[in-house]
């Protein structure tokens, strides 16, 4: 099984951009265009990784340290996340726990890394990013800590190990289709997606997550992106695992089908981000409040 | 059976939820009538055995009146008295949602202790029935809009009915009309009242009435 799960971290590790470029392959074929070819992000990285790094005079090593920071906390969570029925390649009691602040620490250093520049757009972007997280976060806890109820169990291999098809038909079934509302909901935030922030707007004024990374280029913007694409990933697993409940038995034949369900939320995500309109600024904390009840609901179902 | 029933119950906390953070009249109406057409299907979901011309005489005739007449009469009084808003709620909309939440935690608590009568096969139907009665005393007392408050009279009234509907009752036909044609004259009432409030003091609001002196 471990044999598996190391392949699951190698394909997240190649296949994650695919799934930026799945996401705007989607909104170009909404929209009527042809759009971009589906290996682009790949061709951005590598043209980002060739050139070289500009820095103001104004910045000082937290604005250098951002990028690898957020990076390296990206590939801790890409360890500890399971695909359906693949276990994580880590996994330890608590693990969830561990999961929700590796993320928070990453975005922690994105938002120092922005501060850092003393730009005035960066601070706005910077400080949207932190609220806006901030409401994202109880969604999420709320939503995985009903799930670990029902599995009675804070791993999140065994979390996710014991949704089954039978169990989304079963008394649980309720509760985990509110669980993966929510999620999907914490998804499209943590990602900057729309309805939340727009990730191809180029009006500082509006933009949320972009306008922190305004200042970065060469390499550091290769890592930023790249991290970004594995964010959409470890946070699309989340996802995944409860929207598609097969789990066959067969290791093989589960990550098969655990990949396959990454690229349809990623397609899912496309599909909102193509029929919805961006919300209002003040509208945001208002969705995300929404997700917290749906996942407080889900975990007064479990917990009853 | 049970995990369908506890399906629609979900979707019915989902509409009281909904009906709790939304400011739009039209939007709160609506809810309302979900709520009814969701305690419909409760309804069949409970009888699915046993399905007689009189049980769907009685569904089909409450959630005609309760789903499509009220909510037109609502919506008609609304836009006489043209009102498209809660405007100033005494707690705000993400406040009522998260209070709404923690009043469903507290529904399931008082639940749990309860001795029902028999052995009654209903999931979690009792607290979400709780739980709508509660929905609707807390649009009661937490909106000024007196079209609000007929919602969360309507609210209450529907949570009413779902308890009855946990129980399963064969309540007599008699007793189902007269309690249906009692919230149809009340809202009907109320419908007049707030049209003839809107003609005399140009407002619906009744925080401000309640200062009023002869």
């Amino acid at each position: 099984m471990t044999v598996y799960a190391a392949i699951h971290v190698t394909l997240a590790l190649t296949l994650a951009p695919l799934l930026l470029g799945l996401i705007n392959r989607i909104k170009a074929v909404f929209a009527g265009r042809h759009g971009p070819p589906l290996l682009q992000p790949y061709y951005d990285l590598i043209k980002l990784l060739g050139k070289g790094g500009v820095y103001s005079r104004t910045t000082t090593w937290v604005f250098r340290a951002g990028p690898l920071v957020t990076l390296a906390g990206l590939l801790v969570a890409i360890v500890l996340v399971p695909l359906g029925g693949i276990e994580a390649l880590v996994a330890f009691p608590g693990d969830l726990l561990l999961f929700a602040y590796i993320l928070g620490l990453g975005r922690f250093f994105t938002v120092l890394a922005a501060l850092d520049t003393g730009s005035a757009f960066e601070g706005m972007g910077a400080s949207r990013e932190v609220q806006f997280s901030a409401l994202a976060e109880p969604a999420m806890l709320l939503g995985l800590g009903a799930l670990a109820v029902l599995a009675r169990s804070t791993s999140l291999t065994e979390l996710y190990g014991r949704v089954q098809v039978s169990a989304i038909a079963g008394p649980a079934g309720p509760a985990m289709i509110l669980v993966a509302t929510a999620l999907f909901i914490v998804l499209l935030t943590e990602n900057a997606r729309i309805p939340i922030d727009d990730p191809n707007t180029h009006l500082e004024l509006t933009m949320i997550h972009e306008v922190m990374v305004l200042d970065h280029g060469g390499v550091d913007l290769a890592f930023i992106q790249y991290g970004s694409s594995l964010k959409m990933w470890v946070l699309a697993t989340l996802v995944t695992g409860l929207i598609v409940p097969v789990r066959t038995g067969r290791p093989g034949w589960d990550l098969a089908v655990g990949i396959v369900g990454q690229f349809v939320v990623a397609a899912l995500v496309g599909v909102v981000e193509s029929a919805m309109a961006r919300l209002r600024l003040v509208r945001v904390p208002q969705l995300l409040t929404a997700a917290s009840i749906l996942a407080v609901v889900a975990l007064i179902l479990v917990v009853r | 059976m049970v995990a369908w029933i506890d399906f629609v119950a979900v979707l019915l906390v989902l509409a009281n939820l909904w009906l709790l953070g939304t400011s739009r009249l039209a939007v709160c109406i609506k809810a309302v009538a979900v709520q009814a057409v969701l305690l419909a299907v409760i309804g069949v979901l409970m009888n699915a055995g046993a399905l007689g011309v009189r049980i769907v005489l009685v569904l089909a005739i409450s959630t005609l009146v309760k789903a499509w007449l009220l909510p037109w009469l609502l919506r008609r009084a609304a836009r006489e008295a043209s009102v498209q808003r809660e405007v100033e709620p005494l707690v705000g909309f993400t406040w009522s949602m998260m209070i709404g939440a923690a009043l469903l935690g507290v529904c399931f608590v008082i639940a749990r202790p309860l001795h029902l009568p028999r052995q009654v096969q209903a999931g979690i139907l009792i607290p979400v029935a709780m739980f709508t009665i509660v929905t609707g005393l807390f649009m009661i007392v937490s909106r000024k809009n007196a079209i609000t408050q007929v919602l969360g009279y309507l609210s209450m009234e529907n949570g009413i009915y779902a308890f009855g509907a946990a129980f399963a009752l064969r309540e007599p036909l008699l007793v189902e009309m007269g309690v249906l044609l009692d919230v149809f004259v009340g809202v009907f009432v109320m419908g007049i009242a707030i049209y003839h409030i809107s003609r005399e003091f140009d407002h619906i609001d009744t925080d401000r009435l309640s200062v009023l002196r002869d």
